[in-house]
């Protein structure tokens, strides 16, 4: 039971890392705990749970078992200390700021993110009083330049969405650190499949669980993930470092140590915010992780041999080819509406706002996704008025190819 | 010896059944009183605040010294230390006249001469760790709150797994 060191593989912690038989009945599956609250065992358990001196299950706005599960999965596999769920990709992003900010606070953030992320930060984060700088994703010395004293964070994402650009993470990270920060990084493109921030110096890592861990395009959920070496008492952040008022005056880096970020996360902003994870999603997003590692090699191979594909046909002005995972853009020859008759000419690709799925997607962001952003915005972000972003899923790369060509013949048509 | 891997300090934490516990407070908002109350509630362990300051712990006698421990109860197979940085070459001269073979300093709890001079005398030493934290990832508690427990087993489990050293 005692386990030594082995340290083991991705594809062996994606399908066991969270989940040993459930203890009380012997399921290999993990159950799903499909239940409000917990039994306490006694009175003076009930006061050790409350007062954060043991641990269990009281409510499960605060904890489950099943979403526990995937918590310490995504944390295995993130390589963090530990992982809090969340309803949402955003839900999670709002409480990871929630956990060290308030009003007064500062965050600074590059340009080419996720169009919700812009309009979160911009709009809801910023009418609670917390400011947020956008920066090029590509400059360094501008996000240098836009920390203040007041600064809690550098956001970046793996993978600018829809733009497709890579972010420096040691270079974020080494910035972010110099001026006593944590870096926080959206992988939800990458998936710790293909990039693991943490190993490249992030302190924090968010995803929308909805997409490529998910897999199917069945559940909405979000996770955040953290590593448990950021010096959260090093004077910037009395959110963790001074006593708090929401749990009996606890000081959380002095009580919890490396813990100090996780607890808060869970214990007062989750609590607070109720921006749960139900069981059952947990338990479909537990299923998707188990096949990740297949998925991420397909769906990279089949990206890559529909934008060699869209490269030889005269129809399409320019490929974004993807440099890290299976979401990219390319542009049409012509007019916005030879845009609109390839999408409606398609037959195996779904025309929808997601991505990540195991079936391919496809969507034009200008006018969907992104459409809350200003033109200058759209710029920033490395959107054009021409962009179609594909996420390629995994069906026969030559049923897809079909599909593009017949499209993109009914696209040339006036 | 200083113990870092995860699996050492599960080893230890399941080996020691003695614990004194020095700096152990009586306020509930006070770290160590959050150790103290999780450990003492743990089968098999028998925790004792040194403090001379108080009498006892929810109804756990305290003893003035680990010297005055000692002398009553023997040797405590841990020396858990919540004191400040300075006090603790004092601290860790104590342990070594008691003769104790392990000490582990709580969060914040460091002072590099002090565990230079534990690990010279042979101590197994561990440093800026919870005990509490540490023994709830041993026995799967900390798995409830999506911490990365590191445990990977299709081996059923047993509801309220035995401590190691009892099986």
């Amino acid at each position: 039971m005692i386990q030594q060191e082995r340290e083991f593989g991705f594809a062996t912690r994606a399908l066991h890392a969270g989940t040993p038989p459930d203890p009380a009945t012997g399921s290999r599956a993990v159950p799903i705990y499909q239940t409000a609250a917990y039994v306490f065992g006694s009175t003076e358990q009930a006061a050790e749970l409350f007062a954060l001196r043991s641990y269990g299950h009281i409510y499960s706005r605060i904890s489950n078992p099943t979403v526990a599960a995937f918590e310490e999965r995504m944390a295995s596999l993130e390589g963090g200390l530990g992982a809090v769920a969340f309803s949402s990709g955003l839900a999670a992003q709002l409480c990871m700021v929630l956990s060290v900010a308030q009003a007064g606070d500062h965050i600074v953030c590059t340009q080419s993110v996720y169009g919700g992320t812009v309009t979160q930060l911009s709009v809801t984060i910023k009418r609670m009083g917390i400011e947020t700088t956008f920066v090029p994703a590509g400059d360094l010395s501008a996000v240098a330049a836009a920390i203040r004293p007041e600064t809690k964070l550098v956001f970046v994402e793996t993978i600018g969405n829809p733009s497709g650009v890579l972010a420096d993470l040691r270079g974020f990270a080494t910035l972010a650190h110099d001026a006593q920060l944590p870096l926080v990084v959206d992988n939800t493109f990458a998936t710790p499949y293909l990039c693991r921030p943490i190993e490249y110096g992030a302190d924090i890592v968010v995803h929308s669980a909805t997409k490529f861990i998910n897999g199917h395009g069945t559940t909405i959920g979000g996770v955040l993930i953290e590593s448990g070496t950021f010096p959260w008492d090093n004077g910037r952040f009395p959110l963790l470092s001074e006593p708090s008022p929401g749990y009996h005056q606890k000081i959380f880096t002095e009580t919890f140590g490396e813990y100090a970020f996780l607890t808060r996360a869970r214990a007062e902003v989750l609590r607070d915010v109720g921006a749960q994870m139900a069981p059952f999603d947990a338990w479909l997003l537990l299923l998707g992780l188990e096949t990740l590692a297949l998925r991420m090699e397909r769906h990279v191979a089949n990206a890559r041999a529909i934008a060699a594909f869209l490269q030889t046909r005269a129809e399409v002005a320019w490929v974004r080819e993807p440099k890290l995972g299976s979401i990219f853009t390319f542009g049409l020859r012509g007019s916005r509406e030879a845009g609109r008759r390839f999408i409606d000419a398609l037959e195996l690709w779904s025309h929808l706002a997601n991505v990540g799925d195991s079936k391919s997607l496809v969507i034009h962001p200008a006018s969907t996704t992104h459409s809350q952003l200003s033109d200058a915005e759209l710029s920033n972000a490395g959107v054009e008025p021409e962009s179609v972003r594909l996420s390629v899923g995994l069906e026969d790369v030559n049923d897809l190819i079909w599909d593009l060509g017949n499209a993109l013949q009914a696209a040339a048509r006036e | 010896m200083i113990l870092t891997a995860a699996w050492q300090l599960r080893s230890l934490l399941s080996r020691v059944r003695t614990i004194a516990m020095i700096g152990a407070s009586n306020n509930p908002l006070r770290p160590s009183y959050t150790v103290f109350s999780y450990l003492r509630r743990q089968r098999f362990y028998d925790v004792t605040p040194i403090n001379p300051a108080i009498a006892s712990i929810d109804g756990i006698t305290a003893f003035p010294s680990l010297a005055a421990y000692a002398a009553a109860r023997g040797v405590p197979d841990i020396v858990d230390v919540f004191r400040r940085p300075s006090e603790l070459v004092a601290v860790v001269e104590q342990a070594i006249a008691v003769g104790a073979k392990t000490i582990w300093f709580q969060y914040g709890v460091i002072n590099d001469a002090a565990i230079a001079m534990a690990d010279a005398a042979g101590m197994s030493v561990v440093v800026d760790r919870c005990m509490k934290v540490e023994h709830a990832r041993v026995c799967g508690d900390l798995a409830v709150n999506g911490i990365n427990t590191g445990v990977l087993s299709s081996r059923r489990q047993p509801v309220h797994p035995p401590r190691a050293a009892d099986s």
